[in-house]
């Protein structure tokens, strides 16, 4: 990824929770340079939810999210 | 100076879309002005969106309630040093601005007869001060922060609020008779600069708990506002006064909430020991924040801190049983597992005062006005500049904040602060002021020194710095010596900001920039809060000293007012008389 992306997907991980500050800062130190396209694209669709509701999906506590972006959800409650 | 820089002109410009921001838009944009609202992300990634407690209105749905009482409530808290005829006009406005947000499509909680449900918080009662708790908190669920800025977005997309996301504010315009005609903003996605020009400019930068380590606040609450006020040469008042919670994970910040206490969650030292019972035999564990976090402070500090370092206490909710937990207390053991490796249904939750609440911010009035002292008054309003929110202090939290009026705060001022600067822009001639030469000289001067250094530094190491310097210096206790040493460290590291340099020097969606140009916010907001701090020879609110332990109503209730240039102090009166009905005298302050 290149700087531009990286710094884009970094900038869409500030959230209004400090929790989700926290997962996604150590997912894209841990995981951005390694992301595909397809696996960038899906977490720039979960990226787009509500705090609350990703919150509540990355801390597991919610599965309601649309197939396909198991994958991504999965690493990112490794988190 | 201002050459090669594009300018676009608006009636009002609006710098941040959490919740006061676009109430403020909404109130201009309904009254058919053009209305720009800036902001460093999407509006409802604000950090209003974590707001859950609820927000306060004595509309009396679920007990008796009276906007007096309110009023009461929020004098005392704020330990006397809140602007009483604010803190009236508050609470009088309060059950208007909750309907009027019913009346938007706020999803609030209800009772069986349809009505707002509301519950009881800490520090509200019922006749002045009474044993009988007022219920007085409205909430959506445990989502009001998110609600609310969602209800409020919808309504500015409809009354043609123009959106600016992912622009970020730099600095204030001002001309040479003091008047603001709006700010200097970056573009993200170009890293250009531009000059957006306003008749009224808007601030609802909101708080700046960054500068602590141990914070409770998202990472974008870096003080921008405070920063850019300071640069601008207008005074910041209060800034000593932050509240801590006492339950913030160690190490993270993340709020545990006041609810484990209260389902039956005690702390403990290093010994074991459940240390409230000698700090408050009889409240204990549910003191109320600032007596908790004062004894935290007090069990670290004295050798009886948790873990490796000593530097925490415990949490204990094991003896709750899983079923209470998961429960009562939904999302906490996701929080503590997530963030303390901790699971609480075995383990406790490793705690500390964690920085919260920003009771100071940028002067202003009640309508919104940022106010400042000249030609012997101590608060003329500075023309065409507003402030709302929690980067503002109107002040109705004085020394300390109840929880729930920070919602009502955003409501309230946001809508008086646009009411306001929608009478002005009528006021005002249709052409806007014009632009002095040197406009965006400031913020230009900012971005060429980050543009040509190199070797300078690091911007991630000196914000650490900073933030661990306020941590142990300025934090819930404050210390003679360590607040001298504190003053003189957070000075260095001011200077250490000016050398900064960013590696990469482009300007596309460069966050090493925004980064760095943020910092330059979060060091004056650190210096104005330990320096204002180092100068109280009192305690009050949330302002603890070692030296001076009690409050001192003949010197100190006033307003303390920061200047960046010279690090100077000045203090201002409090409000004491209200607008209708009588002061509350000062008296002790217990629960
Ligand atoms: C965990 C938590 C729980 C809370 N719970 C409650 C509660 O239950 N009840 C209650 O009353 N209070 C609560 N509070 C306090 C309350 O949530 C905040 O005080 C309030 O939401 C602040 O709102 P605001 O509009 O002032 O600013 P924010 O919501 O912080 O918004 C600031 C806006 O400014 C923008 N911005 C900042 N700088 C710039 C710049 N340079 N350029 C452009 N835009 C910029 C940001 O993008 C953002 O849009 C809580 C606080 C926390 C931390």
């Amino acid at each position: 990824m290149d700087r531009v992306a990286h710094d884009r997907l970094k900038w869409k991980c500030r959230r209004g929770l400090l929790e989700l500050d926290l997962v996604l800062g150590r997912f894209v130190e841990r995981n951005a340079s390694a992301l595909d396209e397809g696996e960038l694209a899906r977490l720039g669709e979960l990226l787009e939810l509500p705090d609350n509701d990703l919150w509540d999906i990355v801390s597991g506590r919610s599965d309601l999210y649309a197939a396909g972006l198991g994958d991504v959800v999965a690493r990112l409650r490794a988190c | 100076m201002n050459v090669g820089l594009q300018a676009r002109k608006f009636d009002a410009i609006v710098v941040g879309a959490g919740g006061s921001g676009l109430r403020a838009a909404l109130e201009l944009a309904r009254a058919g002005l053009r209305v720009a609202v800036l902001s460093k992300v999407f509006p409802t990634r604000s950090h209003t969106v974590a707001a859950q407690g609820g927000i306060a209105a004595p509309l009396g749905n679920s007990s008796e309630d009276h906007w007096h009482w309110h009023m009461y409530d929020t004098v005392k808290g704020s330990d006397y040093l809140g602007d009483q005829d604010a803190i009236e006009y508050m609470c009088r406005r309060a059950t208007e601005v909750v309907i009027e947000l019913e009346h938007m499509g706020m999803p609030f909680d209800r009772l069986d007869n349809g009505r707002i449900y509301q519950r009881p918080f800490g520090g509200h009662t019922q006749d002045y001060g009474s044993a009988k708790m007022a219920m007085r908190a409205c909430a959506a669920a445990d989502r009001t922060g998110h609600a609310m800025l969602h209800t409020l977005y919808q309504q500015n997309v409809k009354a043609r609020t123009q959106f600016f996301v992912e622009w970020m504010a730099l600095d204030l315009i001002r001309d040479a008779e003091g008047a603001v005609l709006g700010v200097v903003a970056l573009e993200m996605e170009t890293g250009e600069a531009m000059i957006l020009q306003a008749k009224a400019t808007i601030l609802a930068t909101g708080g700046a708990g960054r500068i602590f380590a141990a914070s409770t606040n998202a990472f974008i609450n870096t003080g921008d506002g405070l920063g850019m006020v300071a640069r601008a040469g207008l005074p910041l008042e209060d800034m000593e006064f932050w509240q801590f919670h006492p339950t913030g994970v160690a190490g993270a910040g993340v709020l545990i909430t006041e609810g484990v206490r209260g389902e039956g969650g005690y702390l403990l030292n290093k010994d074991g020991e459940r240390f409230m019972e000698r700090y408050a035999p009889n409240a204990k564990d549910l003191a109320s924040r600032d007596v908790v976090s004062r004894a935290m402070a007090t069990e670290i500090k004295e050798g009886r801190g948790c873990g490796p370092e000593g530097d925490h206490v415990l949490l204990k909710l094991d003896h709750l049983g899983p079923e209470v937990i998961n429960l009562r207390l939904p999302g906490i053991r996701e929080i503590a597992i997530k963030f303390a490796n901790a699971d609480p249904i075995k383990d406790p939750i490793p705690v500390v005062p964690t920085a919260h609440y920003q009771m100071g911010g940028i002067p202003a009035n009640h309508l919104g006005q940022v106010v400042a002292p000249r030609g012997g008054d101590p608060e003329v309003p500075v023309p065409g500049l507003y402030a709302v929110g929690e980067c503002s202090c109107v002040s109705v939290h004085g020394a300390n904040r109840l929880g729930t009026n920070s919602l009502l705060d955003l409501l309230v001022f946001g809508k008086a602060g646009g009411e306001q600067a929608v009478a002005d822009i009528r006021a005002m001639p249709a052409a806007h002021k014009d632009l002095p030469e040197d406009a965006a000289a400031r913020p230009l001067a900012r971005l060429a020194r980050l543009d040509s250094a190199s070797g300078g530094e690091r911007v991630a190491e000196v914000g650490a710095e900073l933030r661990k310097t306020m941590q142990a210096h300025c934090s819930v206790f404050r210390f003679p010596d360590m607040l001298i040493e504190g003053v003189s460290k957070v000075k260095q590291i001011a200077a250490r900001a000016e050398r900064m340099s960013i590696q990469d020097k482009s300007k596309v969606f460069n966050t090493a920039r925004i980064e760095a140009l943020e910092l330059d916010n979060l060091v004056e907001t650190a210096l104005a809060t330990i320096v204002s701090a180092e100068a109280r020879q009192e305690s009050r609110g949330a302002q603890a000293r070692a030296d001076f332990p009690e409050r001192d109503d003949k010197n100190w209730i006033k307003h303390t007012l920061w200047y960046k240039e010279g690090n100077r102090l000045e203090y201002k009166p409090v409000h004491l008389k209200p607008m209708s009905v009588e002061t509350f005298e000062p008296k002790v302050r217990t629960y």
